[in-house]
């Protein structure tokens, strides 16, 4: 176990060197940051105490180390609009997504899991055909015409929640269902097909016919077994469930790092763009790691293979 | 063929299934409505400006905010107006264009990316394909919108831009798909002879392995598709997609946020509009995998 988590760890870090020099790359293939940043009616000084503040006039290699060493330093610019530290602007952000976010992955886990089980036991009964039909939605409805959707009940109709802001906890509620109802349509249609694919293996017919109740082979048989593929799917859902945190907090006005990106990217703030990439860089690699960990705690093959080819 | 089936156990017992029956088992409801609601999508997105009853960007400032007809408002705005008195039925269907336009230049540019790439990686192997498939996994790694907000942000937006950019949605899919179709393909029987009778790449693949696997990549066009639609009016709502005077459905939504409370309809359409193409297209893209290669689930 020791050797395959030191495997995953190496490639973890690996993939976060790659990821600061793919945003190096992209920040010099998309022109000259001077003119990006200073606009082109600035003064030609204003230009050449740019490129000399930022290093810009050395070598490219030296330009790499230089930013390499900074990203490590955690020195990722400053905002244009305040002329804070970027990355103290992102951190002081963070809380408030983890808040909306971690919510909506354990929302999207129960619902999906327990649905998606559920479907694949009384395969092509109602309750199959209606989980199904339901979780249609989760991949056509855009997740900012769910959150304004249950805005437009919720808030406006019933007003028994507030439609934006997040001064209480009831503030969180909106957002993190309209979050967590899109992942759990995607988690359910998953673990339904994982589930169906397990119960048709021999060893479900072993276990049955060694006398086990079926409430055991599905408990210690079944569910085991479909729990890998879908692990899988978990490490996606952390990709997606950003993706519905820039939309989601823009709809609910969430004080996150999804509405800060937004504000942004609107107004060309690269420094703060830049780090929210980096940022999201790093919790998809952190998220796939725990993913690869728990994999190899599950999954005894795992483990072996890559002892056996000796990583 | 499909008329005449043996039925129950016993395979000797013929029973001719009534026309309608045999119909609706080839066609089935759900598939009709949905081919039907796209085939009025496409009839507005070729069609809109000559049925639009209003210039999309017309005001009309004594009429502002007028409910749809089935709220009590009147056949002048069928679907009601805006805040600024402009016709929301005119803008949906001026929306639909956009939208609808964008997301299939855009799936045909990730189609075109997918295909290519993943027959280059096949036909190459070696080290041109480890490359590939190197960034088919970095595209896969990262959410496509955060890439998407970055490149807007780097780069700008522009109508081309903006297409392009989300032609980038999707490619790595559909490259791992023909990849792996264009693998198998290659050691078949038709392709090696056509390979020895001294055909060039160009040939073997043009004519004899691409019209093979068509089927499978067109169905995994049709079902990229929905998705650019959602992602396009996702950015679009954000206000970091098409810029007005254009108007697409996620930008629809996003000014009619503001009234959500006096004026819904004027969110509530576009919505309509985009849950239901994105619903059809994903159903259509369902039925025709499971007709051309019920291998595939």
């Amino acid at each position: 176990m020791l050797a395959y988590a030191l495997s995953r760890i190496t490639r973890a870090l690996v993939t976060i060197v790659l990821i600061v020099t793919a945003a190096f790359v992209v920040l010099r293939l998309t022109g000259d940051p001077a003119t990006i940043i200073l606009g082109p009616d600035a003064p030609p000084q204003a230009y050449e105490a740019f490129r000399r503040n930022w290093g810009l006039d050395e070598p490219l290699w030296v330009q790499y180390l230089a930013y390499f060493g900074a990203v490590m330093e955690g020195d990722l610019g400053r905002s244009m609009r305040d002329g804070r530290a970027a990355l103290d602007i992102v951190r002081d952000r963070v809380p408030m997504t983890l808040a909306l976010t971690l919510p909506a992955l354990a929302f999207n886990l129960v619902i999906g899991l327990t649905a998606g089980v559920a479907a694949a036991l009384n395969r092509n009964s109602w309750i199959d055909r209606a989980i199904m039909a339901v979780s249609v939605l989760g991949f056509t409805v855009p997740s900012f015409v769910m959150g304004l959707t249950l805005a437009l009940i919720f808030a406006v109709k019933l007003r028994w929640l507030p439609s934006g802001g997040s001064e209480t906890w009831a503030h969180a509620v909106l957002p993190v269902i309209s979050m967590g109802l899109i992942g759990a349509a995607v988690i359910a249609r998953f673990t339904r097909s994982a589930m169906l694919e397990v119960l048709g293996q021999p060893y479900i017919r072993t276990a049955s016919a060694k006398g086990l109740t079926w409430r055991e082979v599905v408990l210690f048989h079944a569910l085991p077994n479909a729990a890998i593929p879908t692990l899988t799917i978990i490490g996606f859902m952390v990709g997606s469930l950003v993706a519905g945190a820039v939309v989601i907090e823009s709809v609910f006005s969430w004080p996150g790092v999804g509405r800060l990106l937004v504000n942004a990217v609107a107004n060309r703030d690269l420094a703060v763009v830049q780090t929210i990439l980096l940022f999201v860089g790093f919790a998809m690699v952190l998220a796939n790691l725990i993913v690869d960990l728990a994999y190899g705690w599950i999954d005894p093959r795992l483990r072996v293979k890559t002892l056996k080819a000796g990583g | 063929m499909s008329v005449i089936e043996p039925e129950g156990r016993s395979a000797s017992v013929f029973t001719v299934k009534s026309r309608a029956k045999a119909f609706l088992e080839t066609w089935p409801p759900l598939i009709l409505l949905s081919l039907g609601w796209v085939a009025a999508m496409l009839f507005v997105a070729f069609f809109g400006h000559l049925i639009a009853p209003q210039d999309f960007m017309a005001m009309d400032l004594r009429a502002r905010l007028e409910p749809p007809v089935f709220m009590g408002g009147s056949w002048d705005h069928a679907l009601g107006t805006d805040e600024l008195g402009r016709d929301v039925l005119s803008r949906l269907i001026a929306s639909i264009r956009i939208s609808l336009t964008i997301a299939f230049l855009s799936t045909l540019i990730a189609g075109f990316l997918g295909v290519s790439l993943g027959c280059l990686a096949a036909w190459a192997r070696g080290r041109t394909e480890q490359a590939i498939l190197m960034l088919v996994d970095a595209q896969a790694a990262m959410p496509f919108m955060i890439i998407a907000l970055a490149v807007l942000a780097f780069l700008g937006n522009s109508l081309t831009l903006f297409t392009i950019l989300l032609g980038f949605h999707g490619w790595e899919r559909i490259a791992r798909i023909a990849r792996g179709l264009a693998i198998s393909a290659q050691e078949q029987g038709y392709a090696a002879a056509a390979r020895d009778l001294g055909a060039s790449p160009w040939r073997v693949y043009g004519r004899h392995i691409l019209p093979n696997i068509a089927s499978t990549l067109i169905v995994s066009m049709t079902l990229n598709f929905p998705e650019v639609i959602l992602l396009e009016s996702g950015l679009s709502f954000l206000g970091l997609g098409v810029q007005p005077p254009l108007s697409s459905l996620g930008n629809m939504v996003g000014y009619g946020r503001d009234y959500i409370q006096s004026a819904p309809w004027i969110m509530l359409t576009p919505a309509a509009a985009i849950v239901l193409t994105t619903l059809s297209i994903s159903m259509i893209g369902d039925w025709l995998r499971d007709l051309f290669d019920p291998t595939l689930r």
